[in-house]
């Protein structure tokens, strides 16, 4: 028996190669993040649903979508129309490819304006305190306390049909797609407000800032600078469940015949009417239904990912 | 005579809270001479920091409150300008401070050469390229490899007393002519202190830099400094050049201070060391008599009576005591 054992060799490299270059925060965001399997199913299935509405125009012109042929009016699948026609013969389709494009595009820049609103009086609130507090964080309480639906649909009467028709992205709109953007983000920065001004009153009293302070670092940079990328994780959760909440706002709302008027489609506007014909023509719901269900599913999955991706304070790797 | 760089007199700072008005400063006083260095050394809470805040205004306003006092740094009086001048042409471009734990003081999400290059920006009105070039020669003037590459790092890839360097480059960074370290060494372990000290020994060389240094080990003030400030509860009880501060303590708080104080000279099983029996006095009260009698074991009558004023000795050498350590007797 061979007792007489060589030493192991050790492989020996140079100190270079043997360093593991540091990863920077957004390579551990992002190792975190690909591990959480709902939440890279929900980002696959949102590129799929976008590369679906703005994909799918490529494909079918818009005149398509709104195009009424009454001969074929509440057709159910088949393969010159897969998903149906609706009460007036347009196909749907079509119209869930152009109504995903404005429901998107809603959620976004809702969220857009949410994010404005709420970053701003949150931050304003959480850092100045005192009075500035006191007023800002009144008004949002002020804004919680009208139940947001009754908002909506508030708002949604009182400037609905005043703007005309826009031109945006080489599209015409109709212009209450702007109404119901505004009025989402009006009605929606008050849990974001609340979240913000929390980080702020905590991040205000870490040494950093006063060693900002200490360097001459005028209120304005600090604020946005120094304590806004720390408290960028809860913003970015929020802000994607934003978008999912804006999603539905809009469904409903259009549901109830107050947002986006025809005939710029939308996911929920095309459920409006719908439920006239919840077992006659099912095609009319279930196809902007699933693809409403999809969307803010993916979006939940995707929110819960990048919270757990973005805590500092996860150790999984 | 060299002209003094800063003067503070009878700088009185509060802070009112719940539980009532917390005298933090009591009228303190004192002069820094062009590009020398003065320690102030006292226990915790005795109003060290709070002081150099004061003068920087950095103190939160309220519960805070500067109730009097004056701070004129090169003619002019810095409780009486505009916090926006404050803010433009003091804070960390003629007055630099550096704070004491070097791993809170640096924002975790921001990269160090972007912490390095904001007062550049700020004051300086510098470019990319510019803050770029001078954030490389400000981190080799502290000492750290590499800095090219190490701008790109987080504080966390930096260690303890790599942040410190950081935190001493950046107050640096507008050559400021004062520069205000509050503790910079105590969150440090021994050889890093000593190589921070080194350092800032080096720096004030080179860049002639006026130092105000607050610790409370006397042991780092010793070859460092040129005088000494003794704190103790918001009050300066003794002030002295270095030396007289080590070899000829007129204050029973300095002296007792001192015996507290490790040395490998003194002899050996000579004595244990010795502590001061007691706390610091509560600040809520307002003080009245001398803060120190309730500890002090030279304390007569008069002490609990009233507060002695802060009284010249000797050439250069100030201290606030009714009784003469050296003889026994009352003042």
């Amino acid at each position: 028996m061979e007792t007489s054992s060589k030493p192991v060799q050790i492989a020996s490299l140079p100190l270079d190669e043997l360093e593991t270059p540091p990863l920077s925060l957004g390579q551990l965001t992002w190792r975190r993040f690909r591990r959480h399997k709902m939440a890279m199913f929900g980002a696959v299935t949102l590129l799929l649903l976008f590369a679906y509405s703005f994909g799918g125009a490529l494909v079918l012109p818009e005149s398509y979508a709104n195009y009424a042929d009454t001969s074929m009016r509440l057709t159910g699948p088949s393969a010159a129309h897969p998903f149906g026609t609706d009460t007036i013969g347009r196909d749907t389709l079509a119209r869930t490819i152009y109504g995903g494009q404005i429901s998107i595009i809603i959620g976004l820049l809702a969220v857009l304006i949410e994010n404005l609103i709420g970053i701003t009086v949150g931050a304003l609130a959480g850092y100045y305190g005192g009075l500035v507090d006191s007023i800002l964080m009144r008004i949002t309480e002020a804004m919680l306390n009208i139940p947001e639906i009754f908002l909506l649909i508030v708002m949604a009467k009182f400037f609905g049909g005043k703007i005309p028709e826009i031109l945006m992205f080489g599209r015409s709109f109709s212009g209450s797609v702007v109404v119901i953007v505004v009025i989402i983000g009006l009605t929606s920065w008050m849990y974001l407000a609340r979240i913000v001004r929390a980080e702020f009153l905590s991040f205000k009293e870490n040494e950093f800032v006063l060693a900002a302070r200490a360097t001459g670092t005028s209120n304005f940079e600090i604020i946005f600078r120094h304590i806004l990328p720390n408290s960028i994780a809860p913003i970015i959760v929020s802000a994607t469940l934003g978008v999912a909440n804006a999603i539905l706002a809009e469904a409903y709302i259009s549901f109830l015949g107050l947002g986006v008027q025809p005939p710029t489609a939308t996911w929920g506007n095309m459920l409006d009417g719908a439920n006239n014909y919840l077992e006659s023509a099912p095609w009319l719901w279930f196809f902007p239904g699933l693809l409403i269900l999809l969307t803010v599913l993916s979006i939940n999955f995707l929110g819960d990912g990048l919270r757990d991706a973005l805590d500092p304070h996860s150790r999984a790797m | 005579m060299t002209n003094n760089l800063l003067e503070v007199r009878d700088l009185k700072t509060r802070f009112h809270t719940p539980e009532g008005v917390i005298h933090a400063v009591n009228g303190v006083s004192f002069d820094l001479p062009e590009g020398s260095t003065l320690a102030v050394v006292g226990e915790s809470g005795c109003g060290k920091s709070v002081t150099m805040m004061s003068i920087l205004r950095l103190i939160a306003i309220p519960p805070g409150e500067i109730a009097s006092g004056s701070a004129v740094y090169c003619g002019v009086d810095l409780f009486k300008i505009s916090e926006s001048e404050m803010e433009r042409d003091v804070r960390g471009k003629a007055i630099a401070m550096v704070f004491q734990d070097p791993m809170t003081s640096l924002n975790p999400v921001l990269t160090i050469g972007r912490q390095l290059t904001e007062s550049l920006r700020v004051h300086l009105g510098m470019n990319p390229r510019q803050c770029q070039k001078r954030a490389v020669e400000l981190l080799e003037l502290v000492g750290i490899p590499e800095p090219v590459n190490r701008l790109h790092d987080y504080p966390h890839q930096y260690s303890g007393g790599m942040r410190q360097r950081v935190m001493i480059a950046m107050a640096l960074s507008c050559s400021p002519s004062l520069l205000i370290a509050d503790e910079p060494t105590t969150a440090l372990d021994v050889t890093i202190q000593a190589q921070i000290v080194e350092l800032v020994k080096s720096l004030r060389e080179k860049v002639g830099l006026s130092i105000i240094w607050i610790t409370h080990d006397l042991g780092v003030v010793a070859g460092l400094a040129d005088r000494v400030v003794v704190m103790y509860s918001g009050f300066i009880v003794e002030e002295a050049g270095v030396d007289d501060i080590y070899e000829d303590p007129r204050h029973p708080y300095t002296i007792a201070l001192l015996e507290a104080l490790p040395r490998v000279d003194r002899r050996r099983g000579s004595s244990r060391l010795k502590a001061i029996h007691g706390a610091p006095p509560n600040l809520l009260v307002e003080p009245h008599g001398c803060p120190f009698a309730p500890r002090c074991e030279v304390a007569v009558e008069q002490c609990s009576v009233e507060n002695p004023k802060l009284l010249q000795v000797n050439d250069g050498h100030k201290v606030a005591c009714w009784v003469d350590v050296k003889t026994g007797a009352p003042r």
